[in-house]
């Protein structure tokens, strides 16, 4: 029975192939801009995400401003640091902006940066070619550095800078390596960046104090813990002044932007579903025009003896028909503009598959809810006020 | 006398027509045995339709007691009026009431498809029946490509694939020329001679003078004559 119900309402939007397309149109719309909408937010979010992700969850960047006394962390700070409970290790920066010259030629304001050891090893994808700082670079105070992609190009010319000597703020230092190219949407690159091991950057930067030191966590799950330990550290070295520093947990800024996400594909598609609903409300409209127009044929059915659950069906399947098959065009629309979009502003197309359950989803009961009442009424036609309607 | 078929006693059918009750059947009593013919002959206004109505199961009497092959009809819900007009009545009416977009045999095939019989018994049964009105080269033909005594034809197969106890045919000659329409009233005399019970609503004496047996409508109350036949 339900087979044939099927058959009969595909036959009879079939018939009206013009109606049949310009009702689902408005549901062609609405899933189309909910699948698109969301898939850009989730693709762009996504992006931002492993963006932050990159610079890693595992650790807890402070940021000291210090006291006009102590106006940053000092090594003693550092070492207090790396003993609390679950520190994998601690990381410093120093940052300044100096002359580098490498055989005759000039590049003034080149960003340098006093790093060490714990920085490269906790750092994936960092290093292009050569070797990173290790312990022995910091602990001798070696005058070694690692430059990155921009200035081996501006300074080398496509010499191997690997073993040459490289005069930073009239000292000399010898290139280790070259960092990797990266490309970040946050500003945070390396590209223009000179890395020297921190401990020889004081005299070169001539301040001795760092503002700015990661710590690296061996379970980020404790992060709270360790958070609150390093603030009872940096309490007491900065005397319970105020607005000393501050801590950023990557953890916490990660959530924090998925919470928006999540609020902004919901308002997005709430948006979106506004859509959906008026293609519904055209649906209905169909329906109940193709039932006072059939109003002959429904009564000839129920006079051979179609019941009225069987006439409500019939008309039932076709409105679902007409939303599912809105819905998948509207879907395959909706990831081909997603896809566009994405391709343009660069980031990962993925189309998730609770994005397409809900398109899904949605269509079908727009369909039902939207169907209803027009196969009702179909159903409750009396068959002699139906048939004499000729 | 042979087996009761129908069997309608003290039927009455009002309607309500502003605040009045307006009596369309008045105690009507009918009884109708397997392999009559039997016209029901009444000018428009007559009542005819609705007492057509009533024997086809699309309407329930006010009060008064109908059963139709043993079943009370009058006690019957919604669902249970459609099995039994599915498995009880072939309707045949004026205008053909066939369904343009489906093709002869998809319209015989359509009582089948509510009875829930199987795709290959349907179309064996549509076509055989079609066979037997004569339109067996025209099983594939839509409605507007027939003309009307065919069509009529088909709607005569369309009534009779479920094999129902009887065949009630509304004005079945209405909207057909005379000629066809004598050929039409022949197929019913052949339907007769097979041993099938028909009951046939009409305006026309003529017309009704096919039948075994005339029962003439006025104003909602029956009066029986015997026919010559």
């Amino acid at each position: 029975m339900f087979k044939e119900n099927l058959k009969m309402s595909w036959r009879n939007l079939i018939h009206n192939k013009m109606r049949s397309f310009l009702t689902m149109l408005g549901i062609v719309i609405g899933v189309s801009s909910i699948i698109a909408l969301i898939t850009i937010v989730q693709a762009t979010m996504n992006g931002m995400t492993s963006e932050f992700s990159s610079f890693g969850t595992d650790k807890i960047t402070v940021q000291a401003t210090g006291t006009p006394l102590k106006q940053g962390l000092i090594d003693s700070d550092i070492q207090k640091l790396s003993e609390i409970d679950d520190v994998a290790g601690v990381s410093p920066t120093l940052t300044g902006n100096t002359t580098v010259v490498y055989n005759g030629s000039e590049k003034k304001g080149v960003s340098v940066q006093g790093k060490n050891d714990v920085y490269f090893s906790k750092t994936e994808d960092l290093i292009e070619t050569g070797r990173g700082l290790n312990r022995l670079d910091i602990e001798n105070e070696n005058k070694v550095c690692l430059i990155g992609s921009n200035i081996a190009e501006e300074l080398f010319w496509g010499e191997d800078p690997i073993g040459e000597h490289l005069q930073i703020a009239g000292i000399s230092y010898t290139v280790t390596g070259t960092l990797k190219e990266s490309s970040s949407f946050s500003g945070a690159s390396n590209n223009d960046a000179v890395i020297i091991p921190y401990t020889t950057a004081t005299a070169i930067l001539g301040s001795g104090y760092m503002n700015s030191v990661d710590v690296y966590m061996n379970d980020s799950n404790k992060s709270e813990k360790i958070t609150s330990d390093i603030e009872t550290v940096l309490n007491q070295s900065f005397n319970y002044k105020e607005d000393s520093f501050t801590i950023i947990n990557m953890e916490d800024m990660l959530s924090s932007i998925n919470k928006i996400t999540t609020m902004l594909s919901y308002m997005l598609g709430g948006i979106a579903s506004i859509s959906l609903v008026v293609g519904g409300i055209g649906i209905m409209n169909m329906m109940l025009v193709s039932v006072t127009e059939r109003t002959t044929e429904i009564g000839l059915r129920k006079a051979l003896g179609a019941e009225p659950k069987r006439i409500q069906q019939q008309f039932l399947l076709e409105a679902v028909f007409l939303s599912l098959f809105g819905g998948t065009i509207g879907l395959l629309l909706g990831a081909l503009i997603a896809l566009v979009v994405c391709t343009l502003i660069g980031s990962t197309f993925a189309l998730s598959v609770s994005t397409v359950l809900l398109a899904f989803g949605f269509s079908a009961g727009i369909g039902i809810i939207f169907g209803i009442a027009p196969a009702r009424k179909a159903s409750k036609l009396n068959p002699i006020d139906a048939l004499r309607s000729v | 006398m042979s087996e009761q078929i129908l069997n309608m006693t003290g039927i009455i059918k009002t309607y309500q027509m502003g605040d009045d009750d307006q009596v369309v059947l008045d105690n009507i009593s009918l009884t109708v045995y397997r392999g009559d013919f039997v016209a029901i002959l009444g000018p428009s206004g007559s009542g005819k339709s609705t007492l057509m109505n009533m024997i086809g199961c699309l309407d329930t009497p006010t009060r008064g007691q109908y059963i139709l092959s043993q079943q009370k009809v009058d006690e019957l819900d919604e669902s249970e009026l459609a099995s039994i007009r599915n498995k009880e009545v072939g309707f045949v009416f004026q205008q053909f009431q066939l369904l343009p977009r489906l093709s002869a045999i998809q319209n015989v095939e359509l009582p089948l498809v509510y009875a829930g019989v199987p795709e290959k018994t349907r179309k064996n049964r549509a076509w055989k029946i079609l066979e037997r009105v004569g339109l067996g080269e025209k099983i594939h033909h839509r409605p507007n490509q027939l003309s009307g005594g065919q069509q009529q034809r088909v709607a005569i197969a369309r009534a009779m694939v479920t094999e129902p106890t009887i065949l009630l045919a509304d004005e079945p000659t209405g909207a057909l020329d005379q000629r066809t329409g004598q050929q039409i009233m022949q197929l019913f005399h052949e339907l007769h001679e097979e041993g099938k019970t028909i009951i046939m609503i009409t305006h026309d004496v003529e017309i009704a003078k096919n039948a075994s047996r005339i029962v003439h409508i006025l104003d909602g109350k029956l009066r029986e004559e015997f026919a010559h036949v």
